[in-house]
């Protein structure tokens, strides 16, 4: 049993004129410390399957097993709650609040936690010192470079302590050295620490660090490989 | 760190913020000039009443109420008077003989009220002395003397020195003339009254229409405070209970000799929150507009909020606050700078000279001196904030329906 497993997932849109199956039947496993990338063509259900696992959105059948809890049934506010404190989120366009520095944008998840203003400042810190920018913790997200703000991402991502960290697409916005930067710095804890990456991407040097390639196509996995590095 | 949020989306787009702050600022300007303008003007109708007109309280005959005929009298005064003197809250009383009759000059006539007064108790409890724009009071030496509105003189052809004739009906039923000079005009803003009420010293006047010099047809008192009317009318009843029981007179506050006055300030104060509640529903809609530009800019920033956990309260919380901060900021300056005008014209008036013979003609002074109670103002403000909130519910509830997975994707 893994920190993710994944049985039967099915979704199939139906407000649509045509029912669209997105995805077709998915039986993963997820083990804790893996650092996998999910491919596939554009409309190939990898995002609808990530959303899934995110918890942003529900499977038509199937169950989605986290760390023990089947979360494919949880109503909308328990969803909500189940993000916040299991699951971190890196986004392809940063997505940070922009009225807020990059040590409030990471303490704010640990807000929503109900941690204390002395335990997020700390833990904060810690982390932008961790994914290297610790001398721009004042800084707005506006005052930053893509590669810096998606590593105030990745902090963010972290500071909840989250059994998973899912990041779309996080380096379609970003140039190559600021892009192997990153890789490197979340390769890094993934070895370090033992945290678990999801990425979906497109990008081939994403799919050159990953350990795990899981390829989906026509809402179904048609590959599933295991890299030795 | 919600409130820290909403408040610097607050200074985001600093050009569309101060549009709306100034929006709310002049919104609530508007309803509470508004207000002032027409509390000012009633305020000061009932003020003019009370000093130039009726005073506080009179005291008549009841008879005398149906029809001012000069038989229909008080019989005791000077018995009632120290009476009414000694009650506490009264500043001072004085009587009046008052009777219909005609007013003539060599050119025209019209019907007039005759006011017989006594000028020395009459300047304690009126200020229409203080009303003069031509010629003086009465001062003693003065021969037949008479005072009159501007409107009447205006329509006698009189002025300060002109004679009078005064044509009236003794207390047998005989008309008598009585020759007056007239010795000042006055002018009380109020042109049906100015029209109407000629003075003359109650002493001659008395003799002229063989009245009774212990008798008289009103008695006028003026309190201390306006306030206390109600509550002096009850304890002069009290005091004066045998004369009112059995019908020999009958005590009137202005409120019963006037309702015109009260019912007045009472829909000019209805007409105020209207207009106060049509600002703010235009104020709404602007409110509306602009809050939903927030959130559909923000679709990609709130898909990631909710995403990350932010759960739909704190959400919304967000969207009410920012709005909140908005209308507050606005309802600050909305009511400093209210005060700040408010109170410079309740010191130095409004003349709208342009306008004011209509004014005049309804009673109202033409210089208007704006006034606002401090409850107004307050209650101004919380309906600003009232309506912020209630505007940015729809606007917050659209941000709640965003679906985050959706959202985060969304183009810049």
């Amino acid at each position: 049993m893994g920190i993710i497993d994944i049985k039967n997932l099915h979704k199939v849109y139906t407000d649509t004129k045509i029912p669209v199956k997105a995805v077709n039947g998915i039986d993963l496993s997820f083990q804790e410390g893996e650092f996998t990338a999910i491919v596939g063509p554009s409309g190939s259900g990898k995002t609808t399957f990530l959303n899934m696992v995110g918890g942003l959105d529900t499977p038509t059948e199937g169950e989605i097993i986290i760390d023990g809890t089947n979360i494919s049934h949880l109503k909308s506010r328990q969803l909500i709650d189940y993000r916040l404190n299991h699951i971190g989120f890196v986004f392809q366009a940063y997505n940070l609040i922009p009225v807020l520095t990059a040590i409030e944008n990471v303490a704010f998840i640990m807000q929503l936690q109900g941690k204390s203003k002395k335990v997020r400042n700390k833990r904060a810190k810690e982390l932008l010192d961790a994914v290297g920018i610790g001398d721009k913790i004042n800084n707005r997200p506006g005052d930053l470079s893509g590669g810096q703000q998606q590593r105030v991402s990745v902090a963010r991502a972290l500071a909840s302590k989250p059994k998973f960290i899912l990041a779309d697409e996080p380096t379609a916005n970003l140039d190559s050295k600021s892009t192997s930067d990153l890789l490197d710095m979340m390769l890094k804890m993934n070895k370090e620490s033992k945290i678990t990456f999801i990425f979906s991407t497109h990008d081939q040097r994403v799919m050159d660090k990953a350990r795990r390639i899981i390829t989906i196509d026509d809402g179904l996995v048609v590959k599933d490989e295991k890299v030795d590095k | 760190m919600i409130w820290s949020i909403s408040w610097r989306n607050v200074w985001r787009n600093k050009i569309r913020s101060l549009a709306i702050i100034l929006a709310v600022t002049i919104g609530l300007f508007g309803g509470i000039f508004s207000y002032a303008f027409m509390m000012g003007m009633s305020v000061q109708r009932t003020n003019a009443a009370i000093e130039y007109e009726i005073s506080n309280i009179q005291i008549h005959n009841p008879k005398f109420l149906l029809n001012e005929e000069i038989n229909f009298t008080i019989n005791n005064p000077n018995k009632l008077i120290p009476i009414i003197e000694k009650t506490p809250g009264v500043k001072a009383v004085c009587s009046r003989i008052k009777c219909p009759g005609m007013a003539s000059t060599a050119i025209t006539g019209t019907g007039v009220v005759i006011n017989g007064i006594n000028p020395e108790s009459e300047k304690q409890v009126s200020k229409l002395y203080t009303k003069l724009t031509s010629g003086k009071y009465f001062e003693k030496g003065d021969k037949i003397p008479v005072v009159i509105g501007h409107k009447l003189a205006k329509k006698l052809k009189a002025k300060v020195g002109s004679k009078i004739v005064v044509t009236v009906a003794n207390t047998k039923g005989i008309i008598t003339y009585g020759a007056y000079i007239v010795i000042g005009i006055y002018k009380t803003g109020n042109d049906s009254f100015d029209e109407v009420n000629i003075f003359v010293e109650s002493e001659g006047f008395s003799k002229l229409i063989s009245f009774d010099k212990n008798k008289t047809s009103e008695i006028a008192i003026l309190l201390n405070n306006n306030d206390d009317t109600k509550k002096v009318a009850d304890l002069l009843n009290i005091k004066l209970k045998n004369e009112t029981t059995e019908k020999n007179i009958t005590i009137e506050t202005w409120e019963q000799i006037q309702p015109t006055l009260n019912a007045m300030t009472s829909m000019m104060d209805i007409m105020s929150y209207i207009f106060l509640i049509i600002i703010l529903i235009a104020l709404a809609f602007g409110i509306v507009n602009t809050m939903l530009m927030v959130v559909m800019e923000r679709v990609r920033e709130l898909g990631m909020l909710m995403a990350i956990g932010m759960n739909h309260k704190k959400v919304f919380s967000m969207i009410m606050l920012e709005t909140i901060f908005l209308s507050i900021i606005g309802g600050i300056f909305g009511i400093v700078i209210s005060i700040f005008i408010v109170n410079y014209f309740n010191v130095h008036g409004i003349d709208l000279a342009v306008v004011g013979e209509g004014f005049n003609s309804l009673g109202y002074s033409s210089i208007v001196y704006l006034q606002a109670n401090n409850v107004f103002y307050i209650e101004a403000a919380i309906l600003v904030v009232i309506t912020a909130i209630i505007s940015s519910i729809y606007p917050a509830l659209k941000a709640l329906k965003l679906n985050p997975a959706e959202a985060v994707r969304e183009e810049a």
